[in-house]
């Protein structure tokens, strides 16, 4: 019998029970949708990952206080200060190795430039390193020196959409802008650089950090040297073992803190650590879908030989007639097995057009990027397909089966 | 010319069960139908017909003995094999039409096409062949009609175009006319008169002697044995027949 009669015949008989046929692919839907939409975020955060590790520039080591030992909890933080400034430059002087070290401290201000008002935008204090550790590259005019830094000068470079915002397309360098209540002026812009986990940095001002201590961070940080920080970022340059770096980074540190190392009062990551941490997250979250891809995969398919069983045996008169009419076994089995089939393809492609749709909307309005993948989409189309001919398999061939006699007396 | 024998059945038998719960439906049956022959088969229920008319049309195989159908033993046939002989060779009338319900007219006399091995054969040769056969029994304006909107009488007319459409050399009528009134009844006996004349060989079980007498020869069953089997009168086979078979 060739293919579009048996195609012809199975379509017939599915349409004949719509609501049915559409409950019975619900399983295929479900399964073929998770597939897709697991897909689409794994590949979302990969790709997300991805763009942070250019975002940050690599062979980053990120020191930090570790709150749960010394630093701010200790009884006498005099002591064991804590992380502080000195401690980056402590790094930079005596490790060989390193290409950079750059503190960060930020705050929030109010920004005014003429008639403009921009409430409570980011201000990052940092330090001379920071374009280099950070790959930011300027515009226009130029990044502040150490020396500035040193003199606590009132500068600031802009990030780009803020530039925009204030001055529009109007030169920017030589502007003066008032930030708090300090007046600053702009020596240079930055190129756009983009969303950077959850920060834009290209709506941020960048200051000297002693400019961030002095002005806009309370009093009792009002200093310099010495002062705590929340955070160093160190780049290492790539023909040194990261692993030496981080081991002299923790021995240097635990001298000048006066502590053991096992009982550091910073904390070490690095940025592959960081990575590590938000894929064994994704990793999780996509486990759990494959899970649900899978069940559901299955339970629609034992949906769909339950339902073929139940129609092999509504039909068995059917059955008898067409094979009294000469219809083989392989006949009635294909007739079937197309039935099944069918059921699964057009489940199958609701279940894609469900899956891209889910993507999307979680593009759009959840906090998951999501990136669809044409693979996944020809491979949840191939798993329905498999599932309906290795569930459609037993009921077809318990139909081809049948005893023509039996099957004619049926009512 | 020497008759070609369309059914020849040698010591057939066929037994349902195992061991002392063995049943002999058939036992020992020799029988030889005639090209263009007009057989009526009788006998109370339980003598063994229907289970000979569905050996004879391909639907089960005998457990012992052998069946040629048109000269070829079939009793050694697998179930696709099989299906292919019903489709090719045989066309059945049933007492309960056996039509697809929902589906109209022509689709149900379509559907022995769709099973025919035949690649060549596109929609609109199928479609030109099943309605001729529904022109032919006289339901050339009730092509669209489905099972549910046809008389019955019309229904077992439409079941006869469908056991016509592939050709086939022999009708098996099991009871044809069982389920409809005596006018309806008649009619059918008709057609199936004139299919005979027109050179098909058919095979009819049925209990009503009056039907019986259409056929040129009448088969008695009892206990899966033939009890007589004689030609009908005057309404009996040619002379040529005849001679043959003596």
């Amino acid at each position: 019998m060739r293919a579009d009669k048996v195609l012809l015949i199975a379509w017939r008989g599915l349409s004949k029970n719509k609501t049915r046929s559409l409950l019975t692919m619900l399983g295929v839907i479900i399964g073929v949708a998770a597939v897709i939409i697991m897909i689409a975020i794994s590949s979302g955060t990969e790709k997300e990952i991805e763009e942070q590790i250019t975002g940050l520039g690599s062979n980053l080591i990120f020191i930090t206080q570790n709150f749960s030992r010394g630093g701010f909890s200790r009884g006498a933080p005099e002591q064991s200060g804590g992380l502080v400034y000195d401690d980056a430059f402590a790094i930079a002087d005596h490790i060989p190795g390193i290409t950079g070290v750059v503190v960060e401290q930020d705050s929030n201000e109010d920004i005014k430039y003429g008639s403009i008002n921009l409430e409570s935008v980011s201000i990052l204090g940092t330090t001379a390193d920071f374009p280099t550790v950070r790959d930011m590259q300027l515009s226009s005019g130029r990044y502040f020196t150490e020396e500035e830094i040193q003199r606590k000068q009132k500068v600031a470079v802009l990030g780009a959409k803020l530039a925009k915002e204030l001055f529009g397309d109007a030169p920017v360098v030589g502007q003066t802008i008032s930030v708090g209540n300090v007046k600053l002026v702009v020596i240079g812009v930055f190129k756009e650089k983009g969303l950077i986990g959850n920060i834009d940095f290209d709506m941020r001002v960048y200051v000297p950090i002693s400019v961030v201590f002095q002005k806009f961070t309370p009093s009792m940080f009002a200093r310099v040297m010495g002062d705590r920080v929340r955070m160093i970022y160190v780049k290492v340059n790539p023909e040194y073992a990261l692993e030496d770096i981080i081991l002299q980074i923790e021995l240097l540190l635990a001298k000048r803190h006066g502590v053991r190392r096992d009982e550091a009062d910073f904390l070490i990551t690095t940025q592959q650590d960081i990575i590590a941490t938000r894929e064994a997250t994704t990793e999780a979250f996509r486990n759990l879908l494959a899970w649900v891809a899978a069940v559901s995969l299955i339970v629609g398919g034992i949906g769909i030989m339950n339902i073929m069983l139940v129609s092999v045996t509504e039909r068995t008169r059917e059955i008898g007639i067409r094979q009294a009419v000469g219809a083989s076994p392989n006949d009635i089995r294909w007739q079937f097995l197309t039935e099944a089939l069918l059921l699964s393809l057009v489940g199958g492609l609701i279940g894609v057009a469900t899956g891209v749709g889910g993507a999307w909307l979680f593009n759009q309005f959840g906090q998951m990027r999501t990136v669809i993948l044409p693979q996944s989409i020809l491979l949840a189309f191939g798993s329905a397909a498999a599932v309906g001919i290795f569930f459609g398999y037993y009921p077809a061939n318990r139909a081809s089966q049948l005893d023509p006699i039996e099957a004619l007396r049926h009512e | 010319m020497p008759l070609k024998s369309t059914i020849l059945m040698q010591q057939l038998v066929k037994t349902y069960g195992h061991g002392e719960a063995q049943i002999k439906a058939l036992d020992g049956i020799d029988l030889e139908v005639y090209e263009n022959e007009f057989v009526a088969i009788m006998g109370p229920s339980g003598s063994g017909k229907s289970t000979l008319m569905n050996i004879i049309g391909c639907l089960d195989r005998p457990t012992a003995g052998s069946y040629l159908l048109a000269e070829e033993d079939i009793s050694k046939y697998n179930k696709n094999q099989l299906a292919l002989i019903r489709n090719k060779h045989i066309g059945f009338v049933f007492q309960s039409y056996n039509l697809l319900p929902n589906v109209s007219a022509l689709e149900n006399v379509i559907l022995p096409l769709i099973y025919s091995r035949e690649p060549s054969m596109d929609r609109a040769s199928m479609v030109q062949k099943a309605r001729t056969c529904l022109e032919s029994v006289g339901l050339g304006d009730r092509l669209h009609h489905t099972p549910q909107e046809l008389s019955g009488g019309q229904a077992q007319r439409v079941a006869i175009a469908r056991a016509l459409v592939n050709d086939p050399m022999l009708i098996l009528a099991d009871e044809p006319t069982g389920n409809l009134d005596s006018r309806s009844g008649l009619e059918i006996m008709d057609i199936l008169k004139d299919l005979n004349l027109h050179g098909r060989t058919i095979l009819l079980v049925t209990h009503d002697e009056k039907i019986a007498s259409y056929a040129h020869r009448i088969i008695h069953l009892k206990d899966g044995k033939i009890e007589k089997d004689v030609p009908n009168g005057s309404n009996s086979l040619s002379e040529e027949v005849k001679d043959a078979r003596r």
